[in-house]
């Protein structure tokens, strides 16, 4: 518990808006009308008089609302970006006013498929609309009109936060200055899908799944911990995984010649499956994971440049040697779009050995970069 | 290098750059407000320079992942890592004013796949080197039979980045070569600490590097277009 930390937000609370109140609901992009919609959100530090200081954190398939900071005196572990935010950090409270909502689809206080439909009193399971990218956006910004901010200082988010920053440039240019994109794509490759649907398939086939109709009952939690397992290995790197786990065994000295855990890895990959199933609804996994296969960014143009065409922010676009889920050729990608229309970007690929995970785990040279390009972005008229 | 001159104040706020002699010869070719790619940039001096004295669009493409982290610590909007082994993809056809490479195509792999490249996304080019004919270069081969090293030329042979040395009169046939048209030379000596002047008599031996300006050659455009 480190509440009493200097660079720490100290203890925050999740909030929540809901709008979309029928017969003023959301159009999304599948065609349906929907609402209401909650948003789940926590807030830090203060918004400024002009209203120009608000960063926008978009988080990745697993995440939340709670980026940094502690919900009481008794978590363990704090908000799941917080070596990058709280004072003196990259996304420094004392000069920014941070926001972190959880997306639509999501089930950690935002409505998705384990929220209860007010028509029928019962969760909406898979009668939950399908949701994009585009629409975790769009319902993204009725929170930021309703915190009352013309223009964001800046989007920011790895992986599938990162497709969310591009959309928000894309779709809102006007109310984005700086946008930095992590680790991330305009579009999935075939081979991300290809994992996509192992872990969904993986969900699907679990007994307990029944059509998504599990809720009050056992949930189907082998199917959500092998998605996961996969998952991880994704995000991790051969380097990594090797240095990590090698080929070391856990808690014995010979092999088993049984099919319990020997290998170290397979005792990680167990624990991080088992555990995220605690915390993660099996529906908003395929709900989620699908909105991720779905985005492509270019589609609607026709030429990514295009997508770009009337783009206004500034980016910084980051990518990791060792991505190999969101590999560097897909950041440079885009960064070739702004070249082509002229849009303000600077890209750097930074060594890692910690593969897709290094997102969250290279903030020595995150901080750095952001930090300088904040400072300078933030200067001169909006 | 070794040859930086005195820091530069470029504004009233107090910004300085430390600037190589052949770049502020290069500052004084660019024409205010154009649009530049600075190719290995290196910790964005040059490209700073240019956005604050001259107001242009600065861009730049880095190798070094350190050396991107100094250029956004600068301010500069528009860098990008990459090997210019790679060539220029990202940019259309006379999308920028000026394409500068300093000291730099002797690392390359692909020399005149670069040249064309510069010259064909920029209206103009400009290419700094190290001249190879320099006569302190001619003595040491030729009086002690070594390997030269000079200021210039520091590092020992079998450590040097150098794969693709020229002199003068060797890139005056690459031009040619590659179909690129010379707008102007300009050879250059050392003259005193960080300065250098201009070579007017005998560049190939008198001078220690020089800046070429350079354009795209009538018959270059289609001869890359149908290697595309």
């Amino acid at each position: 518990m480190t509440t009493e930390d200097k660079c720490s937000v100290g203890i925050v609370e999740t909030k929540s808006l809901t709008f979309a109140q029928p017969p003023n609901e959301m159009l999304l992009e599948c065609g349906r009308s929907f609402g209401p919609i909650t948003l789940a959100y926590e807030t830090y530090g203060e918004l400024s008089p002009a209203k120009d200081n608000a960063i926008l954190i978009l988080h990745a398939l697993s995440g939340d609302a709670h980026a940094a900071g502690f919900h009481n005196a008794h978590e363990r572990s704090p908000g799941w970006w917080d070596i990058m935010i709280g004072p003196g950090k990259a996304f420094d409270t004392r000069k920014y006013f941070i926001i972190c909502s959880n997306v639509i689809g999501g089930c950690k206080g935002s409505t998705g498929p384990s929220s209860i439909d007010p028509q029928t009193g019962k969760p909406y399971a898979l009668s939950f609309p399908m949701v994009t990218i585009q629409d975790m956006v769009n319902a993204q910004r009725a929170l930021i009109d309703h915190l009352g901010i013309d223009q964001l200082l800046c989007a920011v988010g790895g992986s599938m936060g990162g497709m969310q920053v591009l959309q928000w440039v894309v779709s809102y240019p006007e109310r984005v200055r700086l946008a930095i994109p992590i680790a991330t794509t305009s579009k999935l490759s075939a081979q991300s899908i290809a994992f996509n649907e192992v872990g969904r398939q993986s969900i699907e086939s679990d007994p307990h799944w029944k059509e998504g109709e599990y809720y009050g009952h056992p949930i189907p939690r082998r199917g959500l911990a092998i998605a996961r397992m996969i998952g991880h290995i994704t995000y991790l790197s051969e380097k990594s995984m090797h240095q990590k786990f090698g080929r070391k065994l856990q808690d014995k000295a010979k092999y088993g010649y049984d099919f319990r855990t020997d290998f170290q890895v397979e005792s990680y990959l167990r624990y991080k499956g088992d555990s995220f199933v605690d915390r993660f609804d099996a529906n908003s996994y395929l709900y989620i994971s699908k909105a991720m296969d779905y985005f492509d960014l270019a589609q609607p143009f026709g030429k990514l440049e295009q997508a770009f065409a009337s783009v206004k922010a500034k980016f910084l676009l980051i990518s990791f040697s060792s991505d190999w889920l969101f590999p560097s050729y897909q950041s440079k990608e885009i960064v070739s779009a702004c070249r082509r229309v002229g849009a303000e970007a600077i890209y750097t690929e930074i060594q890692s050995d910690y593969g897709h995970d290094a997102f969250l785990l290279e903030t020595e040279q995150l901080t750095s970069l952001i930090t300088n390009f904040l400072t300078h972005g933030s200067k001169g008229a909006s | 290098m070794g040859d930086l001159g005195e820091p530069i104040r470029l504004n009233d706020t107090g910004t300085t750059v430390r600037l190589l002699p052949e770049h502020r010869v290069i500052m004084d070719l660019i024409a205010e407000g154009s649009r530049v790619l600075d190719l290995g940039c290196g910790e964005g001096d040059l490209l700073l320079a240019l956005k604050i004295k001259k107001n242009v669009r600065a861009e730049g493409i880095e190798l070094s992942e350190a050396c991107i982290q100094a250029c956004v610590a600068k301010g500069l909007f528009s860098v990008q890592h990459g090997d210019l082994d790679e060539g220029l993809a990202n940019y259309p056809d006379k999308s920028i004013d000026d394409v500068i490479l300093t000291n730099t195509i002797q690392v390359l792999h692909r020399p005149l796949f670069l040249i064309r490249e510069m010259a064909r996304v920029g209206k103009r080019c400009i290419v700094s080197f190290p001249n190879f004919a320099h006569w302190p270069v001619r003595w040491q081969l030729f009086a002690h039979g070594r390997m030269p090293k000079t200021g210039k030329l520091p590092s020992e042979w079998y450590e040097t980045s150098n794969i693709h040395l020229t002199t003068i009169i060797d890139f005056r046939h690459f031009c040619q070569k590659a179909g690129i048209h010379i707008l102007q030379e300009i050879p250059l000596r050392p003259s005193g600490p960080g300065q250098r002047s201009i070579v007017r008599f005998a560049p190939n031996l008198r001078a220690d590097s020089a800046i070429f300006v350079l354009e795209a050659g009538p018959g270059m455009m289609s001869d890359s277009a149908a290697t595309h």
